[in-house]
């Protein structure tokens, strides 16, 4: 293999891939990173490099798109990705894949069985979530490795984003993903942290200067599909700033996306009460109407309407348009105070039981309020940062006081929101004595992730701060305790901790002392937990007792002992051993306690319930 | 096959109007008065291209349908709201395609200086015009110039007259 010239940075996204790279020059010092623009279809037999790959994927009809029209500068492809995938899917969604990234992170499904389209139209072949994410990437790959012969995506020093609160097993997938399609060395790195790079390297080194020993970073990404979360502590080590990212948040299925759809809902509504009824089709162009209305609102204090235009379908279109407006009182309304309300720290999130017969979908989240979900976040976290002396939190806190926000993604290009969480962050803080937050600013939020990502790769070697933290999380494998069975009681379950919290890459837990039987030649399966509050579980911990929230169940992990040289059915003791290997993801082993093999425990990626 | 199709078309898709490419166009197209005048030589420009960005321009911005529908029947409010259409939509196109500077820096309305050999295409006299440079007067309009022009690239065999494809719904 040659040696790396670039350090490149994707931001795999639920709604946009962003590739950004700088060079590597001979002694190291980072260079300024800047985006590769990716060609796709933008009409049948029309290419053009853009930005951003739109993630969405289309499968058209033989008759719809022959190949000759679907052809991309590096050869023939299975199926459209980009921007004309998702206008052809506007219009005809039984053949549109959207959102699969979050499907990737949806542990009650199989992540490798073709499910997408969920309602497929007649003689679709269903694409895996998987499998879509990787033709995301290929597509990429393929992209850059035209432009630069000479420099294959392979070759380079790749950083792949993933959100924080993505669990071990769609990691797991992702940098599976990233190696079928001949990304060996691609390292994993959480998207709120990318951000919190590209605020550094945008800031030129003047980034100490804006923050100090004691300071604890919210990073708020909200983006088209998901808000994601982390929490960054600034301390000091002999002199020098260090960073900590200390927690990240729950998986939260609640982006820009839905906040369109709420305004167009809202117009929708409006329009019936008048007597027009729009079709399905319309919704769409709604949709985008309201959204540039939207920005028009948020931009110009001194407008009270915009008007919002849903163009004919036909080609009559000053006859064939529908007129209507979009008040700022809708925009307060249904935005501001539907999804960012004035709350208290301690407002419950609104949760809605599940109801049995919940047909296959994601998960959203059931509470549309972010501010709920910070508070929920920030409260949870409130002893998050007792292990650090630079950081002193009164006793009456009641939450985790952060003084700095950096805000990400392309919902926070909208200035009455981001005032919004400000004005609610602070008034939690006075609540409890604390000085007002400040803002950190300077980044492009739709555009920050893939440029931290790159610069993330001159920190892998060596140059400029890295953000420490390891796992947010401490794992732990779930055993029926030995108590005589309850006629309709779950046997009760306890807790035995194989990984604590905060292990960083490339580093083995401490060999825990519990065995466990395995029944050579079958397939055994663990319920798996994970705790983000629980921080000083060393592995062998067991706990028989754990509160609502400090425990989350995750998809189960399953061993299987290899019948050579032993008896089929024989059971044999072993230990557990997790680590976290060099790319950022975690692994499992099974290890024999008579013997020095080691057997790979596997992440259940096909949602089977343990 | 047509997999390599690319590879000889070519990437070189991107058309920059430099200056000197203009003050070419300038020169050879204003000959020098001389007593038996040369033919002069003239070119179509490729429509290729001119196709492709009308197909834009509908695509976006539903140009066609804008212009080819008879607006007597309309009142000017529903008029104002097709033009919202096709405004937004416009402006989307050109500024992903185009980017575009005034010719003049100068703010419209304030007095205006061009020297001895200025570029006569990029800037035009008007009114009560004598004498020789520098011409001193006011500027009407700032002018626009065009600094790059990316249009898609299109496989072989594409059919550039198609505008906008008809539409039918199964």
């Amino acid at each position: 293999m040659s040696e790396a010239k670039f350090t490149v940075g994707i931001d795999l996204g639920t709604t946009h891939c962003v590739l950004a790279y700088s060079e590597l020059n001979a002694d190291g010092e980072p260079q300024p990173q800047q985006l590769f623009a990716i060609p796709q279809l933008v009409g049948p037999g029309q290419i053009e490099a853009k930005n951003a790959l739109p993630s969405f994927a289309y499968l058209p009809h033989e008759a719809e798109l022959p190949a000759h029209q679907s052809q991309l500068p590096w050869g023939e492809s299975p199926y459209v990705a980009g921007l004309l995938a998702r206008e052809l899917g506007a219009k005809t969604p039984n053949r549109l894949v959207s959102s699969a990234k979050s499907w990737l992170g949806h542990g009650e499904v199989d992540r490798r069985a073709p499910l997408l389209p969920l309602q497929p139209a007649e003689g679709v072949n269903q694409l895996s979530p998987f499998e879509v994410c990787r033709h995301y990437l290929q597509h990429m790959v393929n992209a850059w490795d035209q432009a630069h012969p000479e420099a294959l995506l392979a070759e380079q020093q790749v950083t792949i984003t993933v959100p924080a609160s993505f669990d071990p097993s769609a990691r797991e997938l992702t940098a599976l993903a990233a190696k079928e399609v001949g990304l060996h060395n691609a390292t994993l790195l959480e998207e709120p942290q990318a951000a919190l790079y590209s605020w550094i390297s945008g800031s030129e080194g003047q980034w100490r200067e804006q923050v100090s020993p004691g300071d604890v970073i919210l990073v708020v990404d909200l983006g088209g599909g998901t808000t994601d979360l982390s929490l960054i502590a600034v301390t000091e080590s002999e002199g020098a700033l260090e960073l900590n990212r200390i927690a990240v948040g729950d998986h939260l299925l609640l982006g820009g996306d839905n906040m369109d759809l709420a305004l167009a809902h809202t117009v929708r509504q409006k329009m019936a009460a008048q007597g027009t009824q729009l079709q399905p089709w319309q919704l769409l162009a709604l949709s985008h109407g309201c959204r540039v209305a939207k920005e028009q609102l948020f931009n110009d204090e001194s407008l009270n309407e915009v008007p919002i235009v849903v163009p004919s379908r036909g080609s009559s279109l000053i006859g064939g348009s529908l007129r209507t407006e979009l008040t700022r009182q809708e925009v307060e309304q249904v935005l501001v105070e539907g999804f960012f309300p004035q709350t208290p720290v301690d407002a419950p999130v609104a949760q809605r039981a599940r109801t049995a017969l919940t047909k296959l979908s994601l998960p959203y989240a059931q509470d549309p309020a972010v501010t709920r979900h910070l508070a929920a976040f920030l409260s949870k976290q409130r002893h998050a940062t007792a292990e650090f002396e630079d950081i002193n939190l009164p006793e009456h806190a009641r939450f985790l006081h952060p003084t700095a926000v950096l805000f990400n993604g392309g919902v926070v290009k909208a200035n009455a929101l981001t005032q919004r969480i400000l004005s609610v962050l602070n008034q939690w803080l006075s609540d409890d004595g604390a000085a007002p937050i400040k803002r950190l600013e300077g980044n492009d939020p739709d555009q920050a992730v893939a440029i931290g990502a790159a610069y993330f790769g001159n920190v892998r070697s060596g140059k400029g701060v890295r953000i420490r933290g390891g796992t947010a999380s401490s794992y732990y494998v779930g055993i029926e305790s030995a108590m005589p069975a309850v006629p309709g009681m779950e046997a009760p379950i306890e807790a035995f901790c194989i990984a604590p919290f905060g292990m960083e890459e490339g580093s083995d837990a401490s060999l825990p002392t519990q065995e466990f039987g395995l029944v050579v030649g079958q397939p055994v399966r663990f319920r798996f937990f994970s705790s983000t509050v629980r921080r000083d579980d060393q592995p062998g911990h067991v706990l028989d007792f754990w509160s609502e929230g400090e425990l989350d169940e995750l998809p189960a992990i399953e061993a299987t002992l290899p019948a050579d040289g032993r008896t089929p059915g024989e059971v044999v003791p072993v230990l557990l051993q997790a680590s976290i290997n060099e790319l950022g993801t975690l692994e499992l082993a099974a290890m024999p306690i008579d013997g020095e093999e080691q057997w790979q425990v596997q992440f259940d990626t096909r949602g089977e319930a343990a | 096959m047509q997999t390599h199709f690319f590879a000889r078309i070519g990437i070189a898709f991107k058309i920059l109007f430099s200056r000197s490419y203009t003050e070419q166009l300038v020169s050879s197209s204003v000959s020098e008065a001389t007593a038996t005048p040369e033919p002069v030589t003239l070119t179509s420009s490729n429509t290729d291209g001119a196709l492709q960005l009308l197909s834009l321009l509908q695509k976006e911005g539903r140009l066609l349908d804008f212009i080819n529908e008879d607006v007597t029947a309309f009142s000017d409010d529903q008029i104002g709201a097709a033009a919202r259409v096709v405004h937004q939509g416009l402006n989307k196109a050109i500024k992903e395609h185009i980017t575009l500077e005034p010719v003049a820096e100068t703010v419209e309305g304030s007095p205006i200086t061009l020297a001895d050999g200025f570029d006569t295409q990029a800037y035009r006299l008007t009114g009560n015009i004598n004498g020789s440079a520098p011409f001193n007067g006011t500027l009407i309009h700032k002018g626009w110039r065009a600094t790059r022009i990316e249009l898609p690239q299109t496989v072989e065999g594409y059919e550039f007259s198609i505008l906008a494809p008809a539409e039918v719904e199964l």
